[in-house]
């Protein structure tokens, strides 16, 4: 009873808000609501018993790719009332091909059933007497070893891909040069110096004065960017 | 259909959502031709009602596998979300706006 209840309540603001998502007047608000759905998936992930998903979802989805969303659409100065023209124009086929894939949708969903074998088909039964995250954790690890690099490495393909399409060299940005820096020669000399000889000996040296010391031009040098 | 784990709610209960989340997804797509960052927040919708359908698949039959590929696609969904949003960016710092529509003029 209080599970159907939970998830009626739950189902009803995930659409409710994937509504406003594709509807919202700021894309602002539509990542807002963005949130507000994955928050809801997330309890019915939980009321179907996938607890770690559920968790996996709030963190990832919420703390990081709807952020993302966030980040990007306060970045980018865009005239979002000039983008909204056409909204009616394509709400009627947006509707019409919407209404026929439902259809199809309800079609499909009352009229499957499961295979009478299919008790008998499955890959990794859910182990009993454990928890959720424990029972995935056994699985991933091993029978899902290959998947789960698979994954690691999507993600590194993405980091690399997203620094690489944003990363820029402005022209006028002065950089430290560290190797230059550290391999420059003549400014700083080691010499050794007798022993008890005190500056009034040697006398204090100082750098050469700005007349004599010729400017030398500063080098530009081209470290990546240019292709 | 001995093994087939009982849920608190039916299967029929849990596809239905995410047919629906499926289908205002698609809509999204058609309703927002021009903005580009609300039409990658619509697939990211479309991804959630196939994860929606895999974790209840999965508790229905009592299976952790489509558990693990409800993660792989979460994986997937991140990074295609990191790239998508990279592409706006420099879409962005190139033209100056993010209409897709005449996004065909990028050849080569």
């Amino acid at each position: 009873m209080i599970a159907a209840l939970a998830f009626y309540a739950f189902a009803a603001i995930l659409i409710a808000s994937a509504v406003m998502v594709v509807t919202s007047r700021n894309p602002v608000h539509s990542v807002l609501f963005l949130i507000l759905a994955f928050f809801n998936a997330a309890g019915l992930f939980l009321l179907a018993g996938a607890e770690f998903l559920a968790m996996i979802l709030v963190i990832v989805y919420v703390g990081a790719v709807a952020v993302l969303f966030l980040f990007v659409v306060m970045m980018l100065d865009i005239d979002f009332t000039q983008l909204r023209e056409g909204f009616q124009r394509y709400a009627p086929i947006g509707a019409i091909i919407g209404a026929i894939l439902l259809i199809e949708l309800f079609m499909v969903v009352t009229t499957w059933r499961f295979a009478p074998e299919a008790a008998t088909l499955r890959l990794s039964p859910t182990p009993a007497g454990v928890t959720n995250a424990e029972a995935i954790g056994r699985i991933l690890y091993t029978d899902y070893i290959y998947l789960f690099q698979a994954c690691g490495l999507i993600l590194l393909v993405a980091m690399i891909g997203a620094i690489v399409l944003t990363l820029r060299e402005r022209p006028g940005t002065r950089r430290q040069n560290i190797g230059e820096q550290i391999g420059r020669s003549g400014s700083v000399s080691l010499r050794s110096v007798p022993q008890g000889a005190g500056l009034k000996v040697i006398g204090i040296e100082r750098p050469p004065s700005p007349e004599e010391a010729k400017p030398k031009e500063v080098e530009h040098h081209a470290h990546g960017g240019h292709h | 259909m001995g093994g087939i784990t009982e849920m608190a709610v039916s299967l029929a209960h849990f596809l239905t959502v995410s047919a629906i989340l499926l289908v205002l997804g698609v809509f999204g797509i058609f309703l927002n031709r021009k903005n580009v960052i609300v039409i990658l927040m619509s697939v990211e919708l479309i991804l959630l009602a196939v994860n929606l359908n895999l974790v209840a698949f999965s508790a229905a039959l009592g299976d952790l596998t489509g558990q693990v590929f409800t993660m792989f696609i979460l994986t997937v969904a991140a990074a295609e979300a990191a790239i998508g949003l990279a592409i706006v960016v420099i879409y962005f710092r190139n033209r100056g706006t993010i209409e897709v529509e005449d996004i065909s003029t990028l050849k080569g």
